[in-house]
């Protein structure tokens, strides 16, 4: 009891470990928001020009509400990610004097991104009645393109973190030498790339797709909803195919360039060859694996490819360079979600195209339902993993994360004013989203609109 | 040009993007909240809403591409900067934070809330008052290096009248910039009234908006001779600035130009700013951080020449398209669709 007081008491002071949590969870929070701005207009593009090319006004409402409901979240991804933004430099000014001399031109163009994408937000959402259809659905290109190019290019900012590139060290702590291309596309860059962008897409579809099974579920009959699964589905599946290949790659990236934090998530101790794959289990004090599943010759192939192939164990690293061995629950509920979402939207299609049985049977619905949040889930775990897994290192070899931290004495009171704002922001944004579409049923727009059903 | 000069004068510019933007909108979100207590909302929130809600994110992105631009070209910057004001820095991030969402909620939410509108109104006075206080610190004074430490000085910022003199000037500026603003937009829109009630407003923040000018240079002449002496050597600069306050606030009384007006106002805010900024140089942080030492390395400062170059040709365009949607399409701004 007491040492955890003394703990409890140490941390408190301490601006590292505040520094950590403020950090986590500003990230945790805006990766929500800006995983929606990201998918979310795929899907508003696909349904407009669907509909357009259908004459079939259901999408174009569809579209119209989605758009409604991604403003409010585009709005809370704006000041959460304007956030990050500002406090990496208040609460890592070491880390960003050293990255920023190598690493500032993607932040720099991400801040472009932003701009093509704000611009043509403000345009698409005040010119439904301005433009003609055609045009007003391609104005919607502009913020896919700005949208998805935020998201690659501050993941490469996190892939450098991972496996730095493009300059020469020169006495331990000057940087010499600089190819800020050649950081941007350092290795681990293009799997990373890969995997959030089609992680932030798969996303998108369960939780648009969710919203219409969950009104199905609830009794609901017209075929706006059935559309809205239909669609959201089809995409659903392919892009959950896409995110377990770029999954499966990031793996093969980690086995080569960051062994270390793969044998982490496997709890792969001995380095060997035929490597089996660990699912579950616990460790007892000697670091001996319980209760697990054994996929044999699984790891290998996962991480190279090839059975025979030998996977680099963790104690072929010094013990203070392993990270937290519990990323490897982090891991497992990531991929194990991954499988899930394969599965659900598999199912439906399967049973909706072959027409055996019934596709809106309510346990299919609540399937699609729990999918929404369960994506969200395994962005939060796959990112978590991701930077612990990195640990100590806050840009791996070169910059451990208690090196880069303030040394300020404030970051608590900080800490308790974000984590309010956080929890206000959440609380009021879902409150606002509920209301504007409870108040504004499609049943009801469609009639306005005088839309057939 | 040297690198660091043409650093320097792009964030400079962007920044006075910001300036000029963000009063409108902050002012206006006091505008509309202080209409709603003097039961005048139904005249001017029209107008404001109109010009408002397309453009409000535009507006935050000036402002993310300042800091993450001054990062890039000058990275001590964050040190020094980073470390100082992690407190301040994180109260202007909060209430940031705070307006940008509730705007957004309030706005294409489902209902007007009145604890929505006063948040919106409240911080618009506030986070101009907190971003100037590091235009403050920027003068030196208030940030201290003691051996291997950066030491932020919060009591002397406090209490200098110096730092109350710029908080005083931009919240003037701010309302200035704004009315003179939403007037001629309202008059764009053929809405008398609004624009009555815009006027009466933007002639009255005029006159303390030159008192702040002025307590600022004789509270300035105090803190930092000889950042005061130099500014002289730009004195012409203030004394264009002070023309062009003086021809807006003839128009704008006589009724007449209101968009010329605005542009004048404009004018002013840039030849005071950069004034400021060019006798500010060489230092970013006095008497620590000069833009030659904090300067990146070459490469990779050309290469955010490049990007900048290369992004000002997809942003140009689209800010034109965007102008001439929201502010220069006459059928938009007076309420068709
Ligand atoms: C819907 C979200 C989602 C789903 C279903 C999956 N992932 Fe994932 N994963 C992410 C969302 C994510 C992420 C949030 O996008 C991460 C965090 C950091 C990153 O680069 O991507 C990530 C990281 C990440 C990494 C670490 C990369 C690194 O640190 O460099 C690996 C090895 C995998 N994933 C592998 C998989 C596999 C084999 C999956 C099997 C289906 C899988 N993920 C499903
Ligand atoms: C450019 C991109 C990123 C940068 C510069 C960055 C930087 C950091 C830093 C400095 C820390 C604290 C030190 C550490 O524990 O390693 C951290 C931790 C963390 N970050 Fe990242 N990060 C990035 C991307 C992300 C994203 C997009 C997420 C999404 C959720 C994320 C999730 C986390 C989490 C959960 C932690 C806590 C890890 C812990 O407990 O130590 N990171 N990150
Ligand atoms: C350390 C990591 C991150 C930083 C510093 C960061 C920074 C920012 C900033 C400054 C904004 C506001 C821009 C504006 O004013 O419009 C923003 C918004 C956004 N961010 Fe992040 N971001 C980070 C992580 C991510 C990740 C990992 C993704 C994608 C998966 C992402 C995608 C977006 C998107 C799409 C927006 C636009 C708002 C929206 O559409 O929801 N960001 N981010």
């Amino acid at each position: 009891m007491k040492a955890i007081l003394v703990w409890i008491g140490g941390s408190i002071m301490d601006p590292l470990i505040l520094s950590r949590i403020l950090t986590a969870e500003t990230l945790g929070f805006h990766i929500i928001w800006a995983t929606i701005g990201v998918g979310v207009p795929i899907f508003i593009f696909l349904a407009e020009g669907w509909g357009i090319y259908k004459k079939d006004p259901h999408y174009i409402l569809m579209a119209r509400r989605w758009t409604r409901g991604f403003v409010i979240t585009v709005a809370v991804g704006v000041v959460t990610g304007t956030s990050i933004g500002l406090m990496l430099s208040l609460l890592w000014p070491r880390f960003m004097q050293l990255a920023g001399n190598v690493i500032s031109l993607p932040l720099f163009l991400e801040t472009f991104a932003f701009f093509f994408e704000a611009i043509f937000l403000g345009i698409y959402l005040y010119t439904w009645d301005r433009f003609k259809p055609i045009i007003h659905w391609l104005t919607c290109i502009p913020i896919i393109v700005g949208s998805s190019l935020s998201a690659v290019f501050i993941t490469t900012v996190n892939a450098f973190m991972n496996t730095p590139a493009g300059f020469t060290l020169k006495n331990g702590n000057t940087l010499t030498n600089l190819r800020p291309l050649e950081a941007m596309m350092n290795p681990a860059t293009p799997t990373k790339v890969a995997h959030v962008l089609s992680s932030a897409y798969v996303t998108a579809a369960f939780l648009l797709g969710g919203i219409a099974a969950y009104a199905i579920m609830r009794g609901r009959t017209e075929a706006y909803y059935k559309k809205a699964v239909k669609l959201t589905m089809i995409g659903g599946l392919i892009l959950s195919l896409a995110t377990a290949i770029a999954g499966d790659l990031s793996g093969k990236f980690l086995a080569e360039y960051q062994p270390e934090k793969l044998a982490a998530a496997e709890w792969h101790f001995e380095t060997q060859k035929r490597a089996p794959l660990i699912v579950g289990g616990y460790l007892d004090e000697n670091n001996q694996v319980r209760g697990a599943i054994k996929i044999p010759l699984a790891l290998s192939i996962l991480a190279k490819g090839d059975p025979n192939a030998e996977i680099t164990g963790l104690n072929d690293v010094p013990k203070e360079l392993w990270p937290p061995l519990y990323v490897h629950y982090l891991f497992d509920g990531m991929v194990g979600i991954g499988f899930y979402l394969i599965f659900i939207s598999g199912l439906f299609l399967a049973l909706w195209i072959w027409k055996r049985g019934n596709p809106w049977h309510p346990w299919v619905m609540a399937g699609i339902v729990l999918a929404a949040p369960l994506s969200f889930v395994a962005i939060e775990l796959g990112w978590i993993y991701a930077e612990v897994g990195r640990q100590p290192w806050m840009i791996r070899g070169i910059m451990k994360v208690s090196e880069g931290v303030t040394t300020s004495e404030q970051v608590g009171l900080l800490l308790t004013l974000f984590t309010m704002l956080y929890v206000a922001l959440a609380v009021i944004a879902t409150s606002v989203l509920i209301r504007m579409f409870r108040k504004n049923h499609p049943e009801k727009e469609l009639e306005e609109r005088r839309i057939i059903l | 040009m040297h690198l660091e000069m043409i650093g320097i004068t792009v964030l400079w510019t962007f920044l006075y993007g910001y300036l000029i933007v963000a009063s409108i909108d902050f002012g206006a979100g006091f505008f509309s909240y202080y209409s709603m207590l003097t039961k005048q909302e139904h005249i001017i929130n029209k107008v404001i809403d109109r010009y408002l809600s397309p453009v409000w994110e535009v507006t935050n992105v000036f402002l993310v591409f300042f800091f993450v631009g001054i990062v890039g070209f000058f990275p001590d910057t964050a040190y020094y900067y980073g470390t100082a004001l992690l407190l301040p820095g994180g109260i202007a991030l909060l209430l940031l934070s705070i307006r940008g969402s509730f705007y957004a909620f309030a706005n294409y939410g489902a209902r007007k809330s009145k604890t929505y509108l006063f948040l919106y109104g409240m911080t618009g006075l506030f986070i101009p008052a907190s971003l100037s206080t590091v235009l403050t610190i920027s003068e030196g004074g208030f940030i201290e290096k003691r051996g291997e430490h950066i030491v932020f000085l919060p009591w002397e910022l406090f209490t200098s009248p110096y730092s109350w003199a710029v908080v005083f000037l931009a919240i003037v500026s701010i309302l200035f910039i704004s009315a003179s603003f939403l007037t001629y937009y309202a008059y764009k829109a053929k809405d008398r009234p609004a624009m009555e009630i815009l006027r009466t407003y933007a002639l009255s923040w005029s006159g303390p908006t030159i008192v702040a000018s002025f307590l600022v240079f004789v509270s300035l002449a105090r803190h930092n001779p000889q950042h005061f002496a130099r500014l002289m050597d730009y004195a012409w600069m203030f004394g264009l600035s002070l023309l062009f306050f003086l021809g807006a606030v003839y128009l704008i009384w006589r009724k007449r130009s209101l968009g010329w007006a605005f542009v004048l106002v404009m004018f002013q805010f840039a030849a005071a700013f950069y004034g400021y900024g060019v006798s500010h140089l060489p230092y970013l942080l006095y008497p620590y951080v000069t833009v030659h030492s904090a300067l990146t390395n070459t490469t990779m400062g050309w290469a955010l020449v490049g990007a900048f170059i290369a992004g000002l040709f997809l942003l140009v365009p689209s800010l034109i398209l965007l102008l001439r949607l929201f502010l220069f399409s006459a059928k938009y701004v007076q309420g068709g669709k």
